[in-house]
């Protein structure tokens, strides 16, 4: 094989949009339980668009986080059952680069359309139009986040008992810096507080720590899973 | 260094622990006793919350104890993670349900306190909000820990759980905080405490050094027991528990 380690994580990269490709309706599991949950809000609180306009960006920003969390189970499961990930284990490359190749295909599979999604979401849940474009930003910003934290616990509980339900819980708690400045960055362009490049801002620097040091720790957690 | 490796064996330990219980539990009844007398008797009550803020000599601590826990314990976890030490595994298991329930003492005398302050038993004050999210944290950990049978796949997978809640506090704890400032609350907060008394900061550095001694006591109990559990096919357990003669 040749190009050494980009070459793997190039490899390992459209393996895993190929495989997902070929099972897309766990791809679209996720999506579609973003757009029900939405959904199910204003059924929930009321038709009022005043009162909708008030809780859109927590609503969105909350969904967007739980189907990136149920959207997790799928990040090593095929792969740990079938033996891949032993594979990956054994080639002479670094584990770690090749999770970030699997953590990036993964987003680009459910994270990416939530954000593509999320516009129209935005209209019915009667987001101001000058908010919709810090919304797909903050979700474009954040959601790789979501999933690069995401993978450590992931990667942690497989073969383990009630594994689904467990990520979320060990997930969840490490999700509130995001959800904080992604909901706020919305709020903030939809006239209800500061501008919003500050909380943008934040969420690029969670994207740059995440990214040093999730596929590090999701790799020493495979291996601890592996062993 | 010499020292640390003659105790770190879990028999070696189970003996330390059992000569060091009885002392380290006199200290710390001593301790609560005198700092339990000065906080309600001694010290003065305040001007603006009366005697209601005399739960603070126990919230404050527990506060302080659920985040030093929560440390001690990713120390603990790391270093049997990283040496592959089976008695700092069992320190870091044992610390969890410790850590845990100081930070659920600080919740529940938290919104206790805020009753007369705040006229409500909770509000999404910063300091309660991230030591909700804490114990969260602690939970997670735990089921980690229960759902997974063999006890060193158990130990490491939840140090590195560990790790990465001990890299995310300091985060989620200065975005509550910048969060709370953002939706500028009405009203009192306790963030903003007037300079302490030296009348009320002695009992509450006693009480204090109480919970730390509470800690290391119950630290030595629980890390007694867990070895027994783990060692209980070993020949000095069953010597010990009278199996074996």
């Amino acid at each position: 094989m040749t190009g050494g380690v980009l070459g793997a994580m190039r490899a390992v990269f459209v393996r895993e949009l190929l495989v997902f490709w070929r099972r897309s309706t766990e791809v679209m599991t996720a999506l579609v339980f973003f757009l029900i949950v939405t959904t199910l809000f204003p059924l929930a609180i009321g038709p009022e668009r005043r009162e909708l306009m008030l809780v859109a960006p927590g609503v969105l920003w909350v969904a967007a986080l739980l189907a990136t969390t149920l959207s997790l189970n799928h990040l090593f499961a095929s792969d740990y059952q079938d033996g891949s990930l032993e594979q990956m284990l054994m080639s002479p490359y670094p584990l770690s680069a090749m999770v970030l190749a699997k953590i990036a295909a993964h987003w680009v599979l459910t994270g990416l359309p939530l954000a593509l999604l999320s516009p129209l979401l935005a209209v019915q849940m009667a987001l101001p139009t000058k908010a919709i474009g810090t919304l797909v930003g903050s979700l474009l910003l954040g959601t790789p986040t979501l999933t690069l934290i995401g993978a450590v616990p992931a990667a942690l509980t497989l073969g383990v008992r009630g594994g689904g339900v467990l990520v979320s819980l060990l997930v969840l708690p490490l999700y509130t810096p995001v959800l904080i400045f992604g909901a706020e960055a919305v709020a903030a362009s939809a006239g209800q507080g500061f501008a919003s490049v500050a909380h943008l801002s934040l969420l690029g620097a969670f994207l740059a720590l995440a990214l040093s040091f999730a596929p590090w720790a999701s790799s020493a957690a495979l291996r601890v899973s592996l062993d | 260094m010499k020292l640390i490796h003659k105790y770190a064996a879990p028999k070696r330990f189970y003996e330390l622990a059992g000569t060091l219980t009885p002392g380290l539990a006199i200290i710390t009844v001593v301790l609560f006793v005198s700092g339990l007398y000065l906080g309600l008797y001694w010290a003065p009550p305040d001007y603006q919350q009366g005697n209601a803020y005399r739960i603070m000599f126990v919230h404050v601590p527990n506060a302080w104890m659920s985040m030093m826990a929560y440390v001690a314990m990713a120390g603990f976890a790391a270093a049997g993670y990283i040496w592959n030490v089976r008695l700092a595994d069992i320190l870091a298991k044992v610390t969890a349900p410790l850590g845990a329930s100081f930070t659920l003492t600080a919740l529940v005398t938290g919104s206790l306190w805020g009753k007369p302050m705040w006229g409500t038993y909770w509000v999404w004050d910063a300091r309660l909000t991230s030591e909700l999210i804490l114990l969260f944290l602690y939970v997670g950990y735990m089921a980690l820990q229960a759902s997974i049978d063999d006890p060193r796949r158990a130990a490491h997978a939840s140090a590195i759980l560990a790790i990465v809640g001990v890299v995310n506090i300091p985060i989620i704890h200065y975005s509550v905080y910048w969060w709370h400032t953002l939706h500028q609350p009405a009203s009192l907060t306790l963030t903003n405490q007037p300079k302490i008394y030296i009348t009320m900061l002695i009992p509450l550095i006693i009480m204090s050094l109480g919970f730390m001694f509470f800690y290391l006591t119950m630290l030595c109990v629980r890390a007694r027991s867990e070895i027994l559990w783990r060692e209980r096919h070993a020949d000095w357990v069953r010597k010990l528990v009278g199996l074996e003669t």
